[in-house]
Parts: structure tokens; sequence; C-alpha cells
């Protein structure tokens, strides 16, 4: 660090944390958000809107579940449509809140430490949405259960060899662990927002929520051993949720889908959709609540870093996939090779070649990577592109497999687009939620890192 | 043990930096202190093995959460395909191990992450709606940005007046008498 700050030319780095702040301005700025801060207009509009769209999504699935799955575009041979393609883009959204909270905990990267909470937050209510697009594809969604192993007095149990029932078991844990470990970070602001609230109601549900939780000594010993514990658990079941996903895919025998690259490939894009979804959320909070102190622009350029390096193993995972099917010599996957290029959804896949690789190759440039507009522009085309992959592999791969005689084609209907925006919708009337009723960013990681700020000055004395 | 002892939890000092909590907690168990409790905002470094505390079982309860969940998740596997339900396809082993291994990697990260949190959480006695020293008015910076340091009654060394002035002598800001109402 001391060889690459000291070669000319170079710039001193950015703080992670805006200077002068002390243990009591971060807990005051933070916890003011939740506690004090009237709620605006902005933030009634935007509820609002989204509220609506969960009742697009009410409709859209209340429908379904009249009229069952014919009412989206779904058809024989392309079984799997928006629901597949919808439910892989969530859950990959959400792998970027758990690389930032354990991950980059476990690498003892500072910078984590203003985005992890809602990062968190974010991978909670993407599991939320993508967890909704299996159940209601079953087509009987209260016979969902039935996944589960439970001593049924039919007797009989679950399929273990199928990917799908991985699928339950891995998106399920998950989501567990995943609130657990939120949970366990929020324990401390909860009780710094009890012993903050003016108002009775408050006190009574942030008093109930942080569990009488005190700060003692002991208590913190276990609290950071639990939390260390549950980083390195969590380091591994990420990466362990999109492999078994891409097994959704990787263990079928259709062309296309068919690959070893899929599990490696599918955590980079996981990672580098969520990390788009990041860029889109934080750049508008933090201008919205004025905490541009705590997610400073350095941060936001590692995020555009993680998402440029991300996308080049992305990058390489398509040309993989090019050249393994024209050097394997398998007719079926030359031919969906070319399908994908000449094929009638062309036009998809090159749109997300623009969205995935070209685009993000701007990312090289350190103006780009630190102008807030174009970040936020290239955050959503990021996210676009990864649902278009999604489409490309679910929907090329199942209209034209082996046989011409089984071709089919697909195309989306209103109420797969319904259902889709509505989930939108959930996702961030959730997010809106959350920035009002906890502290978005954790308060006492924030105290912590004053505190290693203030000892660094020292010691430079 | 008198009378007016046995409504009292114990005594607490306030401090304004961690360097000055730390300082004041080692010279409190020089002193020969054996119940001390020390309460920060923020996790301070060598706080715990200054009040005395060097050993967590909740490594342990982790491990034994996830070769539990592990062992549960194969064994399950196990028994459904190989034993209660199985299913001959094309004569393929009933007990074909390597297609388990995502279910039982799931189920050891499950119990383990599951033991880490519930036992952090019982070991720390939470939830614990009532503690004394949530009795002490100024306890409520003890979450934004001031430590404390509490000598409890139990002590064989306490005495009120004794060790208040103890306090005073290591500086701390205020000294606080802990009253207990149970």
């Amino acid at each position: 660090m001391s060889v690459t700050q000291n070669l000319p030319g170079r710039h001193e780095p950015e703080p992670w944390l805006e200077p002068g702040h002390t243990y009591a301005s971060v807990t005051d700025k933070i916890s003011s958000v939740v506690l004090t801060r009237p709620l605006g207009i902005g933030w009634l509009l935007g509820f609002g809107l989204t509220f609506s769209l969960v009742m697009v999504l009410n409709l859209a699935v209340g429908w379904l579940f009249m009229r069952g799955v014919g009412i989206w575009g779904i058809n024989i041979p392309i079984g799997w449509g928006f629901a597949i393609v919808n439910f892989v883009w969530w859950i990959g959204i959400g792998h970027a809140g758990t690389l930032i909270s354990a991950i980059l905990f476990l690498l003892n990267q500072k910078w984590r430490t203003s985005i992890n909470r809602f990062a968190e937050a974010m991978t909670l209510f993407a599991v939320a949405c993508a967890g909704l697009f299996p159940l209601i594809h079953t087509g009987r969604p209260w016979m969902a259960y039935y996944m589960f192993p439970y001593p049924s007095t039919m007797g009989i149990w679950p399929q273990f060899r199928s990917p799908l029932i991985w699928d339950v078991f891995a998106v399920s844990t998950y989501g567990t662990v995943s609130l657990m470990f939120w949970f366990v970070g929020l324990l401390p602001d909860l009780a710094t927002l009890r012993d903050r609230a003016k108002s009775r109601w408050q006190q009574v549900i942030f008093g109930a929520l942080s569990m009488g939780w005190r700060g003692s000594a002991r208590h913190w010993h276990r609290y950071q051993s639990a939390y260390l514990l549950l980083a390195g658990l969590a380091t591994p079941l990420v990466l362990s949720v999109h492999t078994v996903v891409s097994f959704d895919f990787a263990v079928g025998i259709v062309p296309g889908w068919h690959t070893t690259i899929f599990p490696p490939y599918f955590v980079a894009g996981a990672i580098y959709s969520g990390f788009a979804m990041v860029l889109t959320l934080a750049i508008p909070m933090r201008k919205a609540y004025g905490l541009e102190g705590f997610i400073t622009l350095r941060h936001l350029e590692q995020m555009a870093k993680v998402m440029l390096a991300t996308g080049l193993i992305v990058a390489y995972g398509y040309f993989i996939e090019f050249f393994m099917a024209f050097y394997s010599g398998n007719k079926f996957d030359v031919f969906l090779a070319k399908q994908r290029l000449h094929g009638p959804y062309s036009h998809f896949y090159f749109a997300l070649i623009l969205c995935n690789i070209l685009t993000p190759q701007l990312l090289w440039f350190r103006k780009v990577r630190r102008n807030i507009p174009a970040l936020f522009v290239m955050s959503l085309i990021i996210n676009l592109g990864m649902w278009l992959e999604r489409f490309v592999i679910v929907v090329i791969s199942l209209t034209r497999d082996f046989m011409p005689s089984a071709w089919g084609r697909y195309s989306a209907t209103f109420w797969d687009y319904a259902t889709f925006v509505g989930t939108l919708g959930l996702f961030t009337m959730l997010i809106f939620l959350f920035v009002r009723g906890l502290p978005a960013i954790a308060i006492s990681e924030m105290r912590e890192l004053v505190h290693q700020d203030s000892h660094g000055n020292e010691g430079h004395k | 043990m008198n009378e007016r002892h046995s409504q009292i939890f114990g005594v607490m000092g306030e401090f304004s930096t961690p360097e000055d909590l730390l300082a004041a907690t080692k010279k409190t168990r020089e002193a020969g202190y054996k119940h001390v409790e020390a309460y920060t905002p923020f996790p301070v470094e060598g706080l715990a093995e200054a009040v005395g505390f060097r050993w967590t079982a909740v490594p342990l309860l982790t491990l034994m959460g996830g070769v539990g969940g592990g062992l549960t998740g194969f064994g399950l596997q196990y028994w459904v395909a190989a034993i209660t339900y199985p299913m001959n396809i094309g004569g393929r082993p009933l007990n074909s191990w390597p297609a388990f291994i995502p279910v039982t990697f799931e189920l050891t990260v499950l119990g383990a992450s599951i033991f880490a949190v519930v036992g952090m959480l019982a070991l720390n006695k939470l939830p614990q709606p009532y503690h004394p020293v949530f009795n002490v008015e100024r306890f409520a910076q003890a979450s934004t940005d001031k430590f404390f340091l509490c000598i409890e009654a139990r002590d064989p060394k306490f005495d009120l007046a004794e060790t208040s002035k103890f306090l005073q002598s290591l500086k701390a800001e205020h000294v606080n008498e802990v009253k207990d109402e149970e």
C-alpha cells in the first residue's frame, strides 16, 4: 500500500469515511433517518408507486391461481419461460449482498462497512422475489410442500438425485442464513435505536427486537465469534447456491445447458448483477438521505471495479460456451451456438453482448467510474443484460433442441410481464420500507471505523 | 452482606474513550475485583480478556451444529433413497452418494449457522428484557459514544463507598450506583 502511495502522480487514496466524524455523529446521522426524519414527499410517492405495483403482482398471481399457468406464454417445449428467467435473475442479484457482507468481511475490506447492511437487505428481498417464481411456476403452488421431505400418508419422498430438489434446499438455506446474518448484524444497532428512540412505540418495538442487548464485553466477544463463523459459513454457501441453480440447467442434456462452465460462470454473473443492483440502489439512497459522507465516491468506484472484473469472467464464460460447442464437434451444440447468432431470438443475444460485455468496458476509465450518473445508467444496463442472459439460456435452448418436429416458439404474455414488474415493485417497496424502518448502514461498525481511523492518524504522527 | 447491599447491583463508571476504559478495566482486575463487566458501543479489542473472559463455546457449538446438520442431511437422503422409498432406475445403485452431496452441504451450513446464532444468543442470555444496568440513566449512551465499567456487588471485595472511590481514582467521568429493583 505504501509503495503505491509513493508513486509520482498517484493520488493519495481518499478515506472510506468523510473526515471529522465521531462516534456520536455517525450514530446521529444514521439513526435519525429512522427515528426523527419526517416522511418526505419523495418517499411517499416512491412507496405509493411501488405499492401499486405490488397490487399488480397480487392481481397477476391471483389470476394465475384461478386460471393456471396457461395464462403465461409457456408451452411445450418451452416449459420454463419468464418464471425461471426471473427466478435466476433475482437470486443472482441477492448474491452481491452476501459477497459484500461475508467474503469482504473475511478479506478484511474496510469499504464493506458502509454498504453491507443495505446490501444484505437487498439479498433478502431479492431471495423473496426469487422464491416466488418456482413456487407459482409449479402450477399447483398449494402443494409446494411436496418438495420438502415429510412423512406423508402416501409414503412418497422427494427425489434427492434431482437438481430441482437441491435447489429447494439451497435457496431455503440461503434465505435462512442470510436472514440470520442480517439480524445478528442488526442487533447492536437495534439497541442503539432503542436507547435513542423518543416515542413509546419506537422504544417498545426496538426494545423487543434488540432482545436486551447491552454491549457488554462478554456479549461482544461471543457476538464477534458468531459473526466471523457466519461469514465463514456464508462464503461457501453463496458460491454453492448459484452453482446449484446452474445445475438445474447443467445436469440436463439440453444443448447449451449441458456444460461444465455453468457453475463458475453463473456465480460470476450473479455477483456481476448483484453489484449492479447495489449501485442502482446506493446512488439514489445516498443522495436522498445525505449519506455521501459514508458511501463515498471511492465506494462507488470500488463497486464499479468489481463489476468490471466479474463482467470479464462472464465474457469469458460466453466465449467458452462458443468454443466448447465447436470444439466438442457435437452437431446439436454447434447448431445451438449458431442459433444464438442467427436464430429467431438472435436480437436478444446481441443485446446481451452489448449490455454485458461491450458497455461495461467503459469502466476501464477512471472518469467513467467516478461519474455518478454514468455509473447509475450502467448499473441499469447491466441488470438488463443479466436478465437477457437468462432469457437467452432458457428460451433459445428450449425452442430448438434435437428434433425439428419438436421445435417451438415462445413469447411472453401480459401476465408474464405483470408478474415480473410486480416483483420489481415488491422488491423496491421493501427497500423503501427498510430505509425508513431500520438503520440502512451498520452503525456499530461505522463507530469501529471511526475508532480505527483515529488510531491510524495517531500512528502517522 | 447487609440489607443495603442487596438492593445494589454494582457501581458503574463512565469513560469517553475505549483506551481509558481498557486501562481502567485492567487496573480494576489488578486491584483484585473479579466480577467486572465493561459495556461499549462497539467491540473493543482486548476488553473481553481484560474483564477475565477468555473462552467462548460458540465455535464448538457451531461445529456441533454443522456435523449434526451434515449427518442429518446425508442420513435422511440415504434412508429415503436406499431404504424406505427405493426406486430401481436401470439398476443404478440406490446409495448414489455423489448426488446427495449438495443437500448434505446445504444442511451442514444450515445446522452450523443456526447453532452459531442461537448459541450466541443463548450464551449471552438473550432475549433478556430487564437488566439492572439499564436503571442508570446515562447508560443509554453505552450504545452511542460512552464506555462503561461496572463492578458488581456480588464481588467479595465490593464495598459501595470504597469501590465508588476506587472508580473515581481511575478518572471515571461519572460514577453511578446501579440499583436492582428485583
